[in-house]
C-alpha cells in the first residue's frame, strides 16, 4: 500500500512518542446496540491506542468462554453486521484519528457477501479486519481483494508458526502483526513474558510491521511486562468479562457497565505509558 | 494458471472420484479455513496422511484390523421380507414393481456402526506421528465409542467431547464410553449439540497442539480430514460392488444412505460415482419437515452455502450467517453442516439428497424391527424411510444397496419413549 492508512499513522505516532499502544478489543452489541456505542464512543479517551470491534459470531471456534459470552450477547440481543458498520460510521463523525479493526469469523462477512462488506466497511471509516479463520492459504478470498479495497489484513502469528512458515503468514500482512502469545483460546492461559520476547524479536528480524501481542492479557501488570516487548498489547477477554460483572440478572446493562468498562481500560493504559 | 484451472475442471469432467484438489477443495467446497495455530497441524497431518496412503504396511496393518477385530467384510444382505412387502405396496398402488433390496450390515461391526472404519485408520496415523493423546467430537455417541475402544485397544488416552443435550439423550453410548475409560467432556455451549461439541473439540486442539491428536468422526472439517475419512470409509462401497458381483454378477442399480456430516454415505458412494448407470440417494434428517424454520437438519435441501469448522459447505444458517442449531430425532444426523463433497455432488447432480423426516424414521424403525428382525439405529432409518417410498416405484430387477449403518441399541429407550412404550 502506497499511502499511510490510520493504523499506520497511529503505529508512527506510537513510536515517536516512544510508548506501546493499548488495542482494545470489545465485541459489538455487547451487551445491546446503545451500550455498545457508549462503550466505543468513550474508549479512545480512555486510552484505547487502536479499536478492535468484534463481528459476533454463534460460532467462535477460537475464542474462550468470556468472548464466548459475550458473542452470544450480542446476537441475543439482537447484533447484525449492518448495525456493526453504522456503529463504526457514527464513531468515525467524531473521532477521525483512531484506527478501528473488525474482528470475527469468515461466515458472516461471506454471507453478506464479500464485496459488499468490504466497500461498506470502507465507506463506515474501518481500517483492517482481523478474520481468525482465513489463513494465508485462503488469501484469494478477502485478504487481498481487502487490501484492493484499502484495509488492512491483520494475520495473527501463533506460536505454532514456525520460520519456514512466518514468510508465508507476513506475505500479505498490513497494518501490524497480532502475536498470539499462546497457544489456545482467548482469555485463558497467561502468557510467558520471556518467550514472548524472544519470539517478536525472531518475528521482527522478517518484517518492519509493528507487533501487537495478546490472548491472555488480565491484568494491568502483565499489560505492563508484555508492552515492554511488543509494540502493542492487546486485551479483549478481561474488557468484555467487566461488562458481563456488571450487568442485571437478566443480562441488560446497569449504570455500571460503561464506566466498568473504561476505567479497566484507563487503568491498563496508564500501566502501559509507564513502561 | 488458467491452463491448471482448464485442466482441473477438464478432469472433472471425466471422473467425480478425482477430488479434493491440493488445497482440499470439491469445486467450491472444502477447502482449510482453520485458524493460525492449527494450520502447521493439519498440514502435519496432511504429510503424514500422504506418507501412510503410500505404505503398504500402514494398508496391511488396517486390513488386519478391518478383518480380525472390527470383523469386515460386513454381509451384504438380501432384505427379502421388506422387498416383499413393498412390492405389495407397489401391487397396492396398481404397480408391478418394488426394487430387490439388501442391505449393506455395517451394524455388525464391532462397536455398532461404521465410525470404527475410520477409527481405525486414524488412530495408526496418530500412532505415525506419535501422538500421545487423543480427542473427538460426538453426537450420537457411535463415534465416540468408536474412539475409545481403538484408544482402549492401542492404549492412548482420550477425551471424548459430547453437547449435554446428547449425553442425556444417549446414555447407553455415554456408559460405554465411561466403561472404555473415556473422559467425557459434556459441552453447554450453543444447544449442547454436535456442532457445540466439535468447536469445544476445536478449542482443545489448539490449546493442546504438541500431543493431540484429533479423530473427526465425519467427512468434514479443514482438508485432508474430508479426504481421509472418506478414503476410510470407502472399504464399505468397496465391498459393496464385490459382494454384489458375487450375489447377482453385476453392479447394482440404487445405492441409498443417511447424512448428517456423511461419513457412512461417502463411503457407500464414492467406489460407484463414475459408474453411471448408478443411482444415488443421500437422505437427510427432514425432523419436524423441511418447511418448519430451523426444525430439521437438512442442510442441502434446505440450507446455504457458508463457512464453518474448516470447510466451506451446506449450512443452516440465518441471513445473517449465524449457524442455526437443527433439529433431528437422530443425534448423528443433528447437524448443520455437511462434508464438501457431499455438497459438491450435489452440485454436480451427481447424487440426489432428500429429506425424511422424524416420524417417517420411527415408521421405518419399527418396520424393519418387524420384518427383518434387525433394529436399525435412527440414524440409518432416515435412510430406510425413503427406501420405502422408493423402491415400490422401482422395477422388480432393480438392485438397491441401502447402508444399514448402525444398529439401534442406543436408540431403543429413546423410541420407547416417542411410541409411548413403558419399558
Amino acid at each position: 500500500m502506497s499511502t499511510q492508512t490510520r493504523i499506520d499513522r497511529r503505529f508512527a505516532e506510537l513510536k515517536r512518542e516512544g510508548r506501546p499502544g493499548l488495542v482494545t478489543f470489545i465485541t459489538a452489541g455487547d451487551p445491546d446496540l446503545e451500550t455498545s456505542k457508549q462503550i466505543l464512543f468513550g474508549l479512545p479517551a480512555a486510552g484505547a491506542d487502536v479499536i478492535e470491534l468484534g463481528m459476533p459470531f454463534s460460532d467462535p471456534m477460537a475464542d474462550g468462554p468470556a468472548i464466548q459470552a459475550s458473542s452470544l450477547r450480542a446476537l441475543t440481543a439482537g447484533q447484525k453486521m449492518r448495525d456493526t458498520l453504522d456503529m463504526v460510521a457514527e464513531f468515525r463523525k467524531q473521532d477521525q484519528d483512531t484506527p478501528i479493526v473488525l474482528m470475527g469469523y469468515y461466515n458472516p462477512i461471506y454471507v453478506y457477501p464479500n464485496d459488499k462488506f468490504l466497500v461498506e466497511a470502507r465507506e463506515a471509516g474501518v481500517d483492517g479486519l482481523i478474520v481468525v479463520d482465513l489463513p494465508p492459504e485462503t488469501d484469494d478470498e478477502l485478504c487481498i481483494p481487502a487490501a484492493e479495497a484499502g484495509l488492512n489484513f491483520i494475520r495473527l502469528v501463533t506460536p505454532t508458526t514456525d520460520e519456514k512458515r512466518l514468510p508465508k503468514v507476513l506475505q500479505n500482512t498490513s497494518g501490524f502483526l497480532y502475536y498470539v502469545s499462546i497457544t489456545g483460546i482467548t482469555g485463558t492461559a497467561a502468557p510467558d513474558v520471556n518467550k514472548v520476547h524472544k519470539r517478536i524479536e525472531l518475528i521482527k528480524q522478517s518484517t518492519a510491521l509493528p507487533v501487537a501481542v495478546g490472548f491472555g492479557v488480565k491484568s494491568a501488570e502483565q499489560a505492563k511486562a508484555l508492552g515492554a516487548v511488543a509494540d502493542a498489547v492487546v486485551v479483549g477477554s478481561a474488557l468484555v468479562g467487566a461488562i458481563a460483572q456488571n450487568l442485571n440478572e437478566d443480562g441488560t446493562s446497569t449504570s455500571k457497565t460503561v464506566p466498568a468498562v473504561l476505567d479497566l481500560v484507563g487503568s491498563l493504559a496508564a500501566a502501559l505509558r509507564a513502561v | 494458471m488458467s491452463t491448471a484451472t482448464d485442466q482441473a475442471q477438464g478432469a472433472k469432467l471425466n471422473t467425480y472420484r478425482g477430488g479434493p484438489d491440493e488445497r482440499g477443495h470439491f469445486g467450491i467446497f472444502g477447502g482449510r479455513f482453520v485458524a493460525e495455530t492449527l494450520m502447521p497441524l493439519i498440514l502435519d497431518l496432511e504429510k503424514a496422511y500422504n506418507d501412510a496412503k503410500a505404505d503398504p504396511a500402514f494398508h496391511a496393518e488396517l486390513s488386519h484390523l478391518n478383518a480380525h477385530y472390527s470383523g469386515r467384510p460386513s454381509p451384504l444382505y438380501y432384505a427379502e421380507r421388506l422387498t416383499e412387502h413393498l412390492r405389495g405396496v407397489a401391487a397396492a398402488n396398481g404397480g408391478d414393481g418394488g426394487a430387490k433390496i439388501y442391505f449393506k450390515r455395517d451394524e455388525l461391526n464391532h462397536t455398532g456402526s461404521h465410525k470404527i472404519n475410520n477409527c481405525l485408520g486414524q488412530i495408526l496415523l496418530a500412532k505415525r506421528m506419535g501422538k500421545t493423546r487423543i480427542i473427538a467430537e460426538t453426537g450420537a455417541g457411535q463415534h465416540g465409542v468408536a474412539v475409545a475402544t481403538v484408544c482402549a485397544r492401542f492404549g492412548l488416552p482420550c477425551e471424548i467431547f459430547m453437547g449435554a443435550t446428547d449425553v442425556e439423550r444417549q446414555k447407553p453410548n455415554v456408559a460405554r464410553m465411561h466403561m472404555l475409560k473415556a473422559k467425557i467432556n459434556p459441552v453447554t455451549s450453543g444447544a449442547g449439540t454436535l456442532k457445540d461439541a466439535m468447536n469445544e473439540a476445536l478449542r482443545d486442539w489448539v490449546t493442546n497442539v504438541d500431543n493431540t491428536y484429533y479423530i473427526i468422526g465425519t467427512a468434514a472439517g479443514p482438508h485432508p480430514y474430508p479426504e481421509l475419512v472418506r478414503d476410510f470409509q470407502s472399504i464399505i462401497g468397496k465391498e459393496v460392488r464385490e459382494q454384489m458381483q458375487a450375489a447377482e454378477g453385476r453392479l447394482p442399480d440404487t445405492l441409498v444412505a443417511c447424512i448428517g456430516g456423511g461419513s457412512n454415505a461417502i463411503g457407500l458412494f464414492h467406489p460407484f460415482l463414475d459408474d453411471d448407470s448408478v443411482k444415488i440417494y443421500g437422505v437427510e434428517a427432514g425432523g419436524h419437515g423441511i418447511e418448519v424454520e430451523n426444525g430439521h437438519a437438512a442442510s442441502m435441501t434446505g440450507g446455504t452455502p457458508g463457512v464453518l469448522h474448516g470447510n466451506r459447505t451446506f449450512l443452516l444458517q440465518d441471513s445473517e450467517g449465524q449457524i442455526l442449531e437443527g433439529h433431528s430425532i437422530s443425534a448423528g444426523l443433528d447437524y448443520p453442516g455437511v462434508g464438501p463433497e457431499h455438497a459438491w455432488l450435489k452440485d454436480t447432480g451427481r447424487v440426489n439428497y432428500v429429506p425424511a423426516t422424524d416420524s417417517e424414521a420411527l415408521q421405518a424403525f419399527q418396520l424393519c424391527a418387524q420384518l427383518e428382525g434387525i433394529i436399525p439405529a435412527l440414524e440409518p432409518s432416515h435412510a430406510l424411510a425413503f427406501v420405502t417410498k422408493l423402491a415400490p416405484t422401482l422395477p422388480k430387477d432393480n438392485l438397491l444397496v441401502m447402508n444399514m449403518c448402525g444398529r439401534g441399541d442406543k436408540d431403543v429407550f429413546a423410541v420407547a419413549g416417542y411410541l409411548g412404550i413403558d419399558i
